[in-house]
């Protein structure tokens, strides 16, 4: 079986090929430059290394969401471009589980935080029982201190791994508990082998779609529909 | 042999997709409207643009292929708008395109929404050929453009301040006729008398080409504030109406006075605003009396539309434009540049 994933919901554009169990090609950038310029350069940069053609993929796997909005579309809508062309299906893994897939194995909680703005992350709670990831919640945009509250509730020791760690570190530090942890350099951030890894067990599992009707996953409505919902008035002046 | 380009557009609020033949032979137009979503913010909501646009941009244009009978092999190009526009809505198109070309080993152009606007005129005038004078005018933009060739351009004059589809839109929120303006205020000031108020028509001294709307929307928001506080009843139509004719009558001044002094014979409108009647038939009046001769596109190519992007796609791929898998959106594209 062969997954290509891709992540740009972060900071980080990330584009893997999964080949039967083994990374046969992953390329990471953490870099200022847009996901637009990075992204398909990246994609076709590894498919040409290793002499693959999309015809051979069995799915495109992407990191769905949370994350920057911008990325996530970037994301989806080469993904789109991408499956149309190739009439490939596509594995929608959300973002979370990928970060929190990179520290398989671990028999520590597993909390991936992204910065979310406003003290908030988005996160969720997983350990890995029998090798398989599983999640303690769904994906969501939390307060800092309501996830400490939360984690300190199940007493167990954590690693927190995403780049909401550098933002809440000291805040972690006095709101923990229980015993934790960061994740190191090379787990740290999105990664689209983790994607591909993820996504190949989810296809497996047959959790594909269409391309043509996957969204992204934005955890957050925009900011004019919220406030039009909290009666904040007309969000577009003269 | 012919040459079939997939045009796609994304800039602000209508999905598009369409498929064109040389330049001018519209296989198929495809437009996914989301004027409904952002009516009862009273504007275009970026954030709710772009989300729309992904969950829409596949199913667009795959109609638009199935619609020119068109298969992936048969098509020579891919043309995508990258700017002027919201970045966000731009990036979905943009990222789209770039996947598909690539995927389908089809070259990728890159085309300018102005200049889109502008070829849209190609559509249905055959014998429209530059060099020509262009007003173009929408929500986003007002430009007054002298169109050397199919790619080359020279910017005669621009708004200072708001867009003249800007400006319908303001007064008609004031007016109380809601988004979008253009179309709303049309239909009213048909109903009322255009020389009921006189609304200033600003002219720029040191740039004679240059136009102004920003001085007119205070005047008619003056004008409704002053009837309010004399408690005289406001006629919207008559309102409607004369600040109709002052956006017209710059227009027109500035355009016809343009193609004259470049020795145009030809002169065309394009945008959203191309769709207002009272400018057309001002235009036509004024053409008429100057000897040149005057082009408008259908009102559905003078929208945002992908047939245009089409058009404008085949004259760059055409001339040996090609963009790379790194094309980026560039929300302030200006006309020409590259």
């Amino acid at each position: 079986m062969k997954i290509l994933g891709i992540d740009s919901s972060g900071m980080v554009a990330s584009a893997a090929i999964v080949t039967d169990n083994v990374t046969t090609a992953e390329y990471s950038v953490n870099f200022k430059k847009t996901h637009s310029e990075t992204l398909l350069p990246m994609v076709d940069e590894i498919l040409t290394m290793t002499d693959t053609h999309l015809d051979e993929l069995d799915a495109i796997a992407l990191a769905v969401g949370p994350g920057s909005f911008t990325g996530l579309r970037i994301g989806a809508a080469t993904v789109k471009g991408l499956a149309m062309a190739a009439e490939k299906p596509v594995v929608p893994v959300p973002t979370l589980d990928a970060l929190a897939y990179n520290l398989w194995g671990t028999d520590k909680l597993v909390c991936p935080i992204m910065d979310a703005r406003r003290n908030q992350v988005y996160t969720g709670i997983y350990s890995f029982e029998n090798g398989v990831l599983r999640a303690h919640t769904e994906q969501l945009a939390l307060d800092i201190a309501e996830l400490a509250e939360q984690l300190n509730a199940l007493g167990r020791p954590v690693i927190f791994t995403g780049d909401g760690c550098p933002v809440f570190e000291e805040q972690l530090k006095t709101l923990m508990k229980t015993e934790f942890s960061f994740a190191p350099a090379q787990m740290n951030r999105q990664r689209a082998a983790a994607v591909a890894a993820l996504g190949a067990i989810y296809y497996a599992e047959g959790r594909s779609e269409n391309a043509d009707e996957m969204k992204p996953v934005y955890l957050r409505k925009s900011q004019a529909e919220r406030e039009r919902e909290e009666g904040k008035g007309t969000y577009y002046e003269s | 042999m012919s040459v079939k380009i997939l045009g796609i557009e994304s800039s602000c609020d209508e999905t598009a997709a369409a498929v064109v033949e040389d330049g001018s032979k519209v296989r198929s137009n495809i437009i996914y409207s989301q004027i409904d979503l952002h009516e009862v913010y009273g504007g275009v909501v970026p954030e709710i643009a772009s989300r729309k646009h992904v969950e829409k941009i596949n199913q667009v244009i795959k109609k638009a292929m199935q619609e020119a009978d068109c298969t992936w092999e048969e098509l020579d190009a891919v043309a995508v708008t990258y700017g002027p526009g919201l970045v966000g809505a731009l990036l979905v198109g943009v990222s789209c395109a770039k996947a598909l070309a690539y995927a389908k080993g089809l070259p990728l152009v890159g085309v300018n929404h102005i200049e889109g606007h502008i070829a849209a005129n190609f559509i249905e005038h055959e014998d429209l050929k530059p060099p020509f004078m262009c007003m173009v005018a929408s929500g986003g933009h007002s430009h007054l453009v002298y169109v050397k060739d199919y790619t080359e351009y020279e910017i005669v004059g621009r708004t200072r301040d708001d867009a003249a589809g800007e400006a319908f839109d303001k007064v008609a929120r004031a007016i109380g006729l809601g988004y979008p303006g253009g179309p709303k205020v049309d239909k009213l000031a048909k109903e009322g008398n255009p020389e009921a108020i006189a609304f200033p028509r600003a002219h720029m001294e040191d740039a004679p080409y240059d136009f102004s709307f920003s001085g007119l929307k205070s005047a008619v928001l003056n004008y409704l504030n002053g009837c309010e506080m004399k408690k005289i009843e406001i006629n919207r139509a008559d309102v409607a109406a004369s600040f109709q004719a002052a956006v017209v009558d710059v227009l027109t001044d500035n355009s016809v006075r343009a193609a004259k002094a470049y020795g145009c014979e030809k002169l065309a409108l394009a945008g959203g605003v191309a769709s207002n009647s009272a400018l057309r038939a001002r235009m036509t009046e004024a053409c008429e009396k100057a000897g040149v001769s005057f082009y408008y596109p259908s009102p559905v190519y003078c929208t945002d539309n992908a047939a245009m992007i089409g058009v404008q796609g085949y004259h760059a791929f055409m001339a040996g434009e090609r963009s790379g898998l790194d094309l980026n959106a560039v929300p302030n594209l200006k006309i020409g540049e590259r």
